[in-house]
C-alpha cells in the first residue's frame, strides 16, 4: 500500500509538478471556461431570436391576413427550421471540424472559433428550451400588454420573454453544464483546453491514467459545482413564485 | 353625440359557430352599461371585439364619431393603428392578467412609460415627464385604495387587490371606455365588494363603463342600463332596474328567475 502511495505521488509529481506543467491544465481550464461561457451567452441570444419567430409563426400565421409580413414570417421559420435540423441533426465534433479546417482555415487561434460553433451549437437547444417558455406564458399576458396598446415587440420583451426566461432558467443552467462538458472535444482543432491540457502531458510524460482521471476529477467538480448553484437558483425562484 | 357606437357586430370562430350575429348599441359619455346572458351569450367576444383583441367579421366600432374600425374597410385594420385605437378602450380582465415581474406601480406605469419613450423630446425631459407619470400611477393606486401597496409584487397581493390594481392599470392610459370581463368572477365573495367599490367610485366619477358581469344586484344598482345578450344577440335592454325587476322578454325572464332572491 505505501509502495503504491509512493508511486503515484512520483506520478502526480512527474505529470503536474516537474516542468510547470500544471499550467498546461489551469490553463485549459481557463480556455474551457470562456469557451463555454461565450458560447452559452451567444446561445441565449441565438436561441431567443430563433424561439422568438417560431413561436410568433406558431402562434399568430393562421390569423395573419395575407401580405409582406406573413411571407417574411414564413421565410424566417423556414430559415430557422433549416437551421434547428442542420444544427441538432449533426454531431458536434464534425461542426467544429468543419469550421476550423473549411470555413475558418486559416484562424490562428482555435479559440474564438470553438467559441463561434459552441454558441451556434447551442443556440439550437436553448431556441427549443426558450420556445416552450414563451409558448407556456399565459395568453392573458399578451392580451393585457395589447389592450394596454403595447406592440408586438414591446409585448416580447417587456411581458412574455421575461416571464418566459424565468420559467426556463433551470434549464438554461443545464445546457450550460452540458456545454461545459461538449467542449471537450474542441481539443480535436488544436484548442488548448482542458482537455488537451491533459493531452499534452500524457504525450510528454507517456503516463496515462493520471492525467486522464486528474482532467475528468476536473469536468466532475465543475459540473457539481453548477448543479449545485442551479439547485440554489432554482429555490430561490419557486421562493418568489406564487 | 354617444361616445361609442356599434353596429352590426359579427363575429364567428371556426366556419359554424357564430358566437355575435349582429350586436347594435351605443354609449353616451357617463353611462355605465351592464351586460349580463348566461356563459356562451358572446358577452365576453363582444369586449374583446371592443378591445380589438378579435376582429370582428362585420361592422362598425365607432368611437367619438370617428369610425375606429369598419370590417368593409381594411384601411381601419392596420394594426399600427389598431394599437392606438385600443388607448380609446381599457380592458379589466376576469383573471386580472397582472404582469407577475413587475411591482404594482411598475404595472400601473408600464404602458404609459413605453408610450411617452416614443415622443421625440422624450430623451431631454426624461426625469420630468417619468416624474408626472409616477405621480399618476400613484394618485391611481391611491383611488384604488392601494397607496401602502404600491411597491408590492401581484403575488404579493391578494384577488381583490390585484383586480384593484388591474383597474388603476387600465385607467393610466385615460380610455374613453373603461371595460370590465366579469371582473369579481375570479373572487371570492369576501374580496367582490372591495372591486365593486372602486367600479361604483368611478361612476361617481362620470367613468363611461361597459362592465360584463354576473352580479345581478350590482347591475341593478350601480348601472343605468342594462343589456342583456343571449345567442349572440341583443334580447332586451332598457333601463337597469326595470331590465332586471320586470324584464320584458320570456327569455331574459328565464335567464333572471335562476338567480334568486334580487
Amino acid at each position: 500500500m505505501a509502495q503504491w502511495l509512493l508511486e503515484m505521488r512520483d506520478e502526480f509529481i512527474k505529470c503536474f509538478i516537474t516542468k510547470d506543467r500544471w499550467k498546461y491544465i489551469v490553463g485549459g481550464l481557463g480556455n474551457t471556461l470562456k469557451i463555454a461561457l461565450v458560447a452559452v451567452l451567444m446561445g441565449i441570444v441565438i436561441g431567443s431570436v430563433v424561439a422568438v419567430i417560431r413561436a410568433t409563426h406558431d402562434k399568430t400565421i393562421e390569423r395573419m391576413r395575407p401580405g409582406l409580413g406573413k411571407v417574411l414570417l414564413q421565410i424566417g421559420d423556414f430559415i430557422c427550421r433549416v437551421y434547428l435540423t442542420v444544427i441538432r441533426g449533426t454531431p458536434v465534433m464534425i461542426q467544429i471540424m468543419i469550421m476550423f479546417f473549411v470555413i475558418f482555415s486559416n484562424a490562428r487561434d482555435g479559440v474564438p472559433v470553438a467559441m463561434l460553433t459552441f454558441g451556434i451549437n447551442s443556440g439550437a437547444y436553448v431556441a427549443e428550451i426558450i420556445r416552450g417558455g414563451i409558448m407556456s406564458v399565459d395568453p392573458g399576458q399578451t392580451e393585457a400588454g395589447r389592450s394596454l396598446g403595447f406592440g408586438y415587440v414591446a409585448t416580447m420583451f417587456y411581458i412574455v420573454i421575461p416571464q418566459a426566461l424565468k420559467s426556463v432558467l433551470p434549464a438554461l443552467a443545464n445546457e450550460f453544464i452540458v456545454l461545459i462538458k461538449e467542449t471537450a472535444v474542441a481539443c480535436y482543432v488544436a484548442v488548448n483546453d482542458l482537455t488537451k491540457g491533459g493531452e499534452i502531458i500524457r504525450s510528454q510524460t507517456y503516463s496515462q491514467a493520471m492525467p486522464l482521471f486528474i482532467v475528468a476529477a476536473i469536468y466532475l467538480l465543475l459540473v457539481v459545482f453548477f448543479s449545485w448553484l442551479v439547485g440554489k437558483l432554482e429555490r430561490r425562484l419557486r421562493s418568489s413564485d406564487h | 353625440m354617444p361616445v361609442l357606437e356599434v353596429k352590426n357586430i359579427c363575429k364567428q370562430f371556426g366556419k359554424n359557430t357564430p358566437v355575435l350575429q349582429g350586436v347594435d348599441f351605443s354609449l353616451a359619455r357617463g353611462e355605465t352599461v351592464a351586460i349580463i346572458g348566461s356563459s356562451g351569450s358572446g358577452k365576453t367576444t363582444l369586449l374583446r371585439c371592443l378591445n380589438f383583441l378579435t376582429a370582428p367579421d362585420d361592422g362598425r366600432i365607432i368611437v367619438n364619431g370617428e369610425t375606429l374600425f369598419d370590417a368593409s374597410s381594411p384601411d381601419t385594420q392596420r394594426e399600427r393603428e389598431i394599437r392606438k385605437k385600443r388607448l380609446h378602450f381599457g380592458l379589466v380582465f376576469q383573471n386580472f392578467n397582472l404582469f407577475p415581474q413587475y411591482t404594482a406601480l411598475q404595472n400601473v406605469m408600464l404602458a404609459s412609460e413605453l408610450l411617452a419613450k416614443e415622443r421625440p423630446d422624450y430623451k431631454q425631459n426624461r426625469k420630468e415627464v417619468l416624474g408626472q407619470l409616477r405621480a399618476r400611477a400613484e394618485n391611481l393606486l391611491r383611488q384604488v385604495g392601494l397607496g401602502e401597496k404600491m411597491s408590492l409584487y401581484p403575488h404579493q397581493l391578494s384577488g381583490g387587490q390585484q383586480q384593484r390594481v388591474a383597474i388603476a392599470r387600465a385607467l393610466a392610459l385615460s380610455p374613453d371606455v373603461l371595460c370590465f370581463d366579469e371582473p369579481t368572477s375570479a373572487l371570492d365573495p369576501e374580496l367582490t365588494g372591495e372591486v365593486l367599490k372602486v367600479i361604483r367610485g368611478l361612476r361617481e366619477q362620470h367613468m363611461t363603463m361597459i362592465v360584463v358581469t354576473h352580479e345581478m344586484a350590482f347591475a341593478r344598482d350601480v348601472a343605468d342600463r342594462v343589456i342583456f345578450m343571449d345567442g349572440g344577440v341583443i334580447v332586451e335592454q332598457g333601463p337597469a332596474r326595470q331590465v332586471i325587476e320586470a324584464p320584458q322578454e320570456a327569455r331574459t325572464r328565464r335567464f333572471l328567475s335562476s338567480y334568486a332572491g334580487i
